[in-house]
Formats: structure tokens, sequence, C-alpha cells
């Protein structure tokens, strides 16, 4: 009885929001404009800074370059893959046969590829036995890391803090931890082709990075498929990102140090069905995403959206949302809180919104839109726009402009020229090595902690080899001074460099 | 008259002050280079790399984030007798350099800073190793600059409790101050020294407090050998996502600079300070602190805003205890979300208090002068502090 009365209500609610869409014939009646795909005009990016010339029309996605050097070491099972990285000289390709390691391995070194070799579909697997922290994390530049199984670590499968040009390719990270992959901080890099599910927070996750294109992955079972945050001039393409709480994502979180997001293209991605229960950490960003969205874009700016079939997501395909709207990140009175300039091209949207959340059918109410929304924009936002609006159920959307482009088939990626690692060139290490070190204890002319440099001068002025020798193994000569320390861990050359701007100073 | 009676009152304290010429050392401090137009520019070794959008956040060779520096020689010497004189306070017996002294890693080893009085002043005094890369000032961020954060404490009633008037009278007054003010800013007309001379001349001291050469650095320049097996454990818990310390502390200064609510508690019987949610009124910045540097924090104990931790060990317990478990039951705060339930075990712990020790250099600690312009003891201002119970 009591259920039949409820019933009824929505019957009549229905019945009533049905009447006053009906009233608004007169945008039904008129025959949508229709914009077409390949053949219209192209979006071409958001502009670099000029020393990031963009790499639009290319598409080797081959960015650590060629291997800095011919040396190749071979890792077996049993052994330890970090000794390897130990023992490698920068530039070292290190093949990784298939196995069991139980380790964590870290990278501080430029140039490090790191190659898992498959046979007949055995890999080397990664197995942190839920004890182990993060499985692979580095800092060097031009790292490469494919072909691996990693599984059960409590942390990330793969990061990275810092380091440019890096290639994360072709690896399997199942039951990991927090992140399946996160490089972080870093410029011009690839993540394509991975398999990664069962990551608590994000199976992919871009953080605070320059330059990245993240392709043909397939990410499911996580909280978010795929995240770009607080990064800029992204692609995400062609990837399947199904059964996650939320699919693809981009944002920004307030209160990291690096305030923007913009210039990303979600493109020819699938985006299924992402329902998956959200198991998030409390606390974490992702925490307040809705199960069932497919796209999530807060706070981002360009960021378009394009060619991608979106289906099944039962809260809705794509939300567009600010700060304001998620009550579960912090304030940051340095980063601008909408999402600005999103452009929607076409996509192929079936069957979403079968369960919106209670604000998305609360804030429909107020359109007066029935049906199964596909596109929920909320919150304010500028100069975004859509073509082909009339092909979905949308809230929040009506004053989007028309694009003025309908596709982005001239942008190949935003990637960079590998850049080559700098060389730095030993005389300018040996001037700072003087005024950053040798100046805290030597003045020209006073005693300072060690003896005058017009001293030092005097005694070696012939001879800086023997300068050299000296700083790197000093020996007490002076009663009335300290003992100097070594200073051995300033390599030989820039040893030889100090020592060399050490007797050529004149105060 | 005025001049010799000064003169005289010098002469009685057996102490005498080059009044004309060279008093201010005229070579910038270790890891500054004079430039050509006679400014000191600070070089390091972490000048040959990048970072992504000029942040200076990021890994082991990551550039620093922008820095304060082209300061003269002679105004960073003359800040260096401002900071030890203790004529800056009203009554003449605190210093910068009571709460920030060099041998106390530029803190003072109190939990909390003791001000006019030996009150407490509820918040721990801040080490000022590397501030010349900080943006925002104080635990709670309410200042943007060095010049704007020296007016906090020369002023403040509890802490130097001075007056801009009579700040300027006693500086004035003291003829070897003139001379200094003359030396630093030479292009003035006026012979009277400014408010602005002083702040500037404290803050270039300041900013040229550098620690850039621990063993932590020689390992992130390249040199592994730098850090033990056991040290390097530390570094890959640090930066791990299980711990995830370097989300916030993050190389190559171990600070992203921003606001963070991680529910430290306060000492007993202590109420909660709300920190940032005054600077910003921001509800959701309630018992939000600026994230410190982690450099020198070897030397700087006891820990957090108000010192409620005698050890490192204590401060790794408390990240380690569970997100939360500190805030008192009827405080509502909005965690960072970094802020988590690592369940380190024991052996973790310790290896990042190994880690956190190799960010320890005073390599270019400066000297403390031997006797001020204003014939004031600088080491009366330090010394009666006492080191912690």
């Amino acid at each position: 009885m009591k259920a039949k009365n409820i019933l009824g209500v929505i019957f009549l609610l229905v019945a009533f929001v049905a009447g006053l869409t009906l009233g608004k014939s007169d945008e039904k009646s008129r025959p949508p404009a229709l914009s077409g795909g390949a053949g219209g005009a192209t979006y071409t990016g958001v502009a670099q800074s000029q020393d990031n010339a963009l790499a639009v029309t290319g598409n080797s996605r081959f960015v650590a370059g060629p291997p800095m050097s011919d040396e190749v070491m071979v890792v077996h099972d049993g052994e330890s893959i970090q000794d390897a990285v130990k023992a490698a000289r920068p530039g070292t390709t290190i093949r990784v046969m298939p196995g069991t390691y139980n380790e964590t391995v870290y990278i501080d070194k430029d140039g490090i590829r790191l190659i898992g070799v498959i046979e007949e579909g055995e890999r080397a697997v990664l197995d942190g036995e839920g004890r182990l922290n993060d499985a692979i994390l580095y800092s060097g530049n031009n790292v490469v890391v494919e072909n691996f199984k990693i599984t059960r670590y409590k942390g990330n499968g793969i990061m990275s803090q810092a380091g440019n040009n890096w290639e994360i390719r072709n690896n399997l990270i199942i039951d990991t931890g927090v992140y399946g992959i996160f490089p972080q901080l870093g410029k011009n890099g690839v993540v394509e082709y991975n398999v990664v599910s069962g990551i608590e927070d994000a199976a992919i996750y871009v953080g605070m990075s320059d330059n990245i294109h993240v392709a043909y992955n397939d990410v499911f079972e996580s909280v978010a498929g795929i995240e770009i945050e607080n990064s800029r001039h992204a692609i995400v393409e062609s990837n399947r990102v199904y059964n996650n709480a939320g699919g693809i994502l981009a944002f920004i979180t307030p209160g990291l140090p690096i305030k923007t997001t913009y210039d990303v293209i979600i493109r020819n991605n699938f985006v299924l069905a992402n329902n998956h229960v959200n198991f998030a950490a409390p606390g974490s960003t992702v925490a307040g995403i809705p199960s069932g969205t497919g796209i999530l874009v807060m706070a981002a700016d360009d960021v378009v959206i394009e060619g991608n079939i979106i289906r099944d997501n039962k809260n809705t395909g794509i939300l567009i949302t600010d700060h304001g709207n998620a009550a579960n990140v912090t304030i940051d009175p340095e980063s601008d809180p909408n999402s600005d300039r999103v452009k929607i091209l076409n996509n192929t949207m079936w069957n979403n919104g079968s369960e919106p959340i209670p604000e998305i059918k609360a804030f429909m109410l107020t359109e007066f839109k029935t049906g199964n929304p596909d596109i929920v924009r909320v919150g304010p936002t500028i100069d975004s726009c859509i073509i082909n609006r009339h092909r979905y159920v949308t809230v929040g959307v009506s004053d989007f402009a028309e694009c003025e482009f309908t596709h982005t088939n001239t942008v190949g990626n935003y990637l960079l020229p590998t850049v080559p690692p700098r060389k730095i060139k030993p005389e300018d290490r040996g001037e700072v090595a003087y005024l950053g070190i040798c100046a805290g204890c030597h003045t020209y002319t006073g005693r300072m902690i060690g003896p005058p440099v017009q001293v030092i001068q005097a005694l070696y002025m012939d001879n800086p080899g023997a300068l050299a020798e000296y700083i790197a193994k000093p020996v007490k000569k002076r009663d009335d001074y300290p003992e100097m320390p070594p200073q051995d861990y300033l390599d030989e050359a820039t040893r030889l460099a100090v020592a060399n701007y050490m007797l050529q100073v004149k105060n | 008259m005025h001049r010799c009676l000064l003169y005289l009152s010098l002469l009685a304290l057996g102490l005498s002050w080059p009044v004309q010429g060279t008093a201010l050392r005229a070579d910038c401090p270790p890891s500054f280079q004079k430039t050509a137009n006679g400014r000191c520019a600070l070089r390091t070794f972490y000048e040959f790399y990048d970072s992504v959008q000029g942040a200076g956040l990021g890994g082991t060779q990551t550039a620093l984030p922008d820095h304060r520096d082209g300061f003269t020689p002679q105004q960073i010497d003359l800040g260096r007798y401002l900071f030890f004189d203790p004529l800056l306070s009203g009554d003449g017996t605190l210093s910068c350099a009571t709460c920030h002294q060099p041998a106390l890693g530029f803190s003072d080893g109190l939990p909390r800073a003791l001000g006019r009085g030996k009150k407490d002043l509820g918040r721990a005094a801040p080490s000022l190793w590397n501030t010349a890369f900080l943006s925002h000032f104080f635990w709670d961020a309410r200042a943007q600059s060095l010049e704007e954060q020296a007016r906090g404490p020369l002023y403040s009633k509890q802490e130097m409790n001075n007056t801009p008037a009579r700040l300027l009278t006693a500086l004035n007054r003291e003829a070897a101050y003139r001379a200094l003010f003359r030396e630093a800013y030479p292009e003035r007309q006026n012979d009277d020294i400014l408010l602005e001379e002083v702040y500037t001349a404290l803050a270039a001291f300041q900013a040229s407090l550098i620690s850039l050469n621990s063993r932590y650095d020689q390992y992130a320049h390249g040199y592994h050998d730098a850090l033990s097996e056991q040290e390097i454990e530390g570094l890959n818990i640090f930066r791990s996502f299980v711990a995830r310390c370097a989300e916030c502390h993050t190389p190559p200064l171990f600070t992203n600079q921003q606001v963070a609510v991680i529910g430290a508690p306060e000492p007993e019987g202590y109420p909660m300070d709300i920190g940032a949610e005054r600077t910003y009124n921001a509800p959701r910045l309630k018992g939000g602190f600026k994230v410190p540097t982690l450099r020198n924090i070897a030397m700087t104990a006891p820990y957090m805003h108000s010192g409620r931790f005698n050890d490192l060990l204590s401060v790794m317990e408390f990240y380690n205890g569970g997100r939360g478990h500190a805030v008192p039951k009827e405080v509502d705060l909005h965690l960072h979300w970094h802020i988590s339930s690592p369940n380190l075990s024991a052996d973790e712990l310790a290896r990042l208090v190994d880690f956190l020790g190799t960010l320890t250099d005073e390599s270019l600690t400066p000297d403390i002068p031997a006797r001020l312009p204003s014939g004031l003891d600088p080491f009366a201002a330090m010394h009666e502090r006492s080191q912690p119970q």
C-alpha cells in the first residue's frame, strides 16, 4: 500500500516534468545541427612555452631515446635486480629473466632500461609478498621499465619522483597497493600497453607532470582507472577502462604545490561499466568519486573529450564539476576551482546514468530533465563547448557553445623530442664546488677553518693534479688547523676542476 | 655632544668600533658568488638540474625552488650584526638569535619558543636554514616575505616588544650602526637609518643560511656511497607510497611549502591551535600548518608546531599511529589525504630516522659577531635560554 503511494507520487512527478519538457517544444521541433567528425576544423592544443616546442605531428613514443650505451647486464632468477642497478653505469640495459624477485628496485641514475624477458608467457615477477612497499621507484632520467609482472606490494607498482623522458610499457600490475603506475614530477613520459587491476586508488596516476602520453592500457577493478592530476599537455587515448569506480579523471587536487591541470585530450577510449564499489582509503581524493562515473573533469581546463565509447556507467557518462561541489577536498586559494573550456566532441554513449547519485537526480529536476544522464555539469564553467548535443541526455550543458572544431586529428601526441641528458662541464662543477663547499672553510687571504687560498696557491700553483689528490685524501699538515675532511664524494673530473679553479681565483 | 658621550661609553666598556671605513665584509658568504655589480648570487650543484613548471620539486637531481639572493656582501654582513643584536628588542635582552641559535639548528632547543619574560609563545621556533627558498613564513603561513616576517617578532608585545619608532631611535643613536648602514646602502641620500633597510639586511643575512652539502646531497649528485645501506633503505621508505613522507617533504628542499592538516597533538594541557584556519579564514584548514623543511631536522628537536615530540622516532610513531588518532574527539579536522595508516614496522621507523640524519649540514654556519655595534653582548641574549628539559 505504502509502496503503491510512493510509486503514484513518482508517476505524478514524472508526468509533471514530462509535461513541462513538452512545453518547451520549440527547442525540440528544430532539427539539430549536425557537426561532422574528421571533415571539420581541428583542435590545435594549448600553446606551450617556446623552449618546449610541440611535437604534435610526431608519433614516436620512444621518448627515452636509443640506449645511451651498449652495456647490457642480465639478471637471472635467484639474483637481485637491485644489485644489477647498483653496479650498472648510467645508460645500461638490464635484462631480467623470468623468475620471482622479492625486492624493491630503486633507480637514482640516468638511462637505466629495466627490461623483463618474457619466455613463452613466463615473466620476471616482482612479488612484494604483501610486506614490501613499492616495486620500482626511480628518480633518474631516460628510464624504461618494460615487461614485468608486479604483484602484492603495499605501495605502488611503478613510481617516480622527477625523471624526464621515461617509458613504462607492457607491464602486468595486479593487486598492488595504492597506485599501479605513478609517474610524478617528471616531463615527457609514456605509459602504454600495461594491464593494471585491483588498485585501491588509481590504476594509472599521472601527478604534477608535463607532456604525457597514456595509451593502449587495460585498467579495471580499481577505484580510479586513469587519473591526470595537476598536469599539463597530456593525451589519454585508446585505453580500455572498465569496472572501476571512476573511469578516466582529469582534475586539480587542491593543496598540491603545482596548481594547474590543462590541455588534456581524452579520446578513443573504451570507458565501460565503471560501476565498481568505491573501496578507496578514507580521506583520499578518489574516495569522493561516485561509483558509476565514466569520465570525471574537476577543476581542469581545456579538456577535450572525443571519440570515446562510453557506456553502462550507472552514475553518468561524463561528469564535469568544480572544487566547490567536491565535499572531500581541501581549499586552495592559489588554484582555480572551476573546469573551464571543456570541449566535448563526438562520443558514442549508451546506457549511462541508470542510477545517478541523488544530487544529480535533484539537479535534473531543476532543469526538468528526464531519462538517464549521459553528461552532467555542475559548478561554474566558462567557454566550454560541445557538438551534436542532441544525441545525449545532458544536464547543466545548455549554455555550452558549439565547438569551433570537431576533431583533434592533427594532434599526434604532446611528447617532446628526447632531450639528451644534460652534460655538465667539469669546469662548471669545479666552480660551484669551490664556491659552495671549499669557501665554507677557506677564504682568499684570511684564516678561516682552513688555511688561506693564497697559501694553497703558493704550494700547488704548478700542480693541480696533486691538489686534486689531496682533496680526495687529505692528511693533517698543520698543527694549528683541524684536519680537512675528504672530498672523495666529488668525482675525479670535478676534483681536478675544483683544484684548477682554486689555483686561479684572484680574491 | 651626543656622539662624544657614545664614544666615551664605548671606551668605558673597553670597546671601540671602527666608525669609518670598511667594517662590513666585502666578500660574499660561502655558496655565493659576487657578480659584476657587486651582488651575491647563489651557486649550488642543483642549478644544473631542472624541474616541472619550475616548481623546484621532484627527486634527487631536481632544481631548487626560486630563491632570494642578489644582496650585497655588506647588506648580508650588516644583517648578521642586527640578527645577533639585542638592541633590536624593546628592553635590549632579546635578539633574533635568542630563538634562532646557530648551535641549535637556528632554532632554540625548546618545545615552544619563549618570548619576553620567558613566556611560552605556544609555537616552536622554526629553523632558519634555507629560508631563501621559502615563499610563506610562520607556521601558519601568514607572511609572504622575509621582510614581512621580520616585523612579526620585532613588534610583538609577547616577543621582542619593540616599536618601529623606538627601533629607529635606538639604531640611529649608535654612530657605529649609522656608519654600517651607510656602507650597506651607499647610494642613499638621507643619513638616517630606515626601517626598510633593517628588514632588507635581516632578509639578506637569513637568505645566506644555506645548507645543501649534506650526505644526502652527495648521494643526490651521484655519489651513492655517501649513504649507508640502512640510510638508503630509509630514503626508500621515505619516498615510498606507504610512508608518503616525500609527497609533502619533497626533495630537494624537503618541503612542498603547502599548508597541511595532519592532526598532530598539542602538548598536555594546551588548547588546540587552529593554525592556518585564521590566516585564510578557512575552516577546512583548521589545524593546518606549513610543511617545514626537513633539512637539519636532526638538529632541531623537539618537533612539531608546538613541540609535542622530543625525538624523531616519536614523530615517526605519530605518523604511523593511524589517520587522526591524536585528534581530540570533539574536533572535526579536514585531515590531509596523505595522512594514512601506513603500518610501518619498528625497523622501518628506525630507518626513517637514520635517513633524516643524512640531511644534516652545518658546514656553512656563519660566525657569531664577537662584538656588536651596540656594545651589547650577543651571547647573553642566547645563553639565558635553557636547553630542553
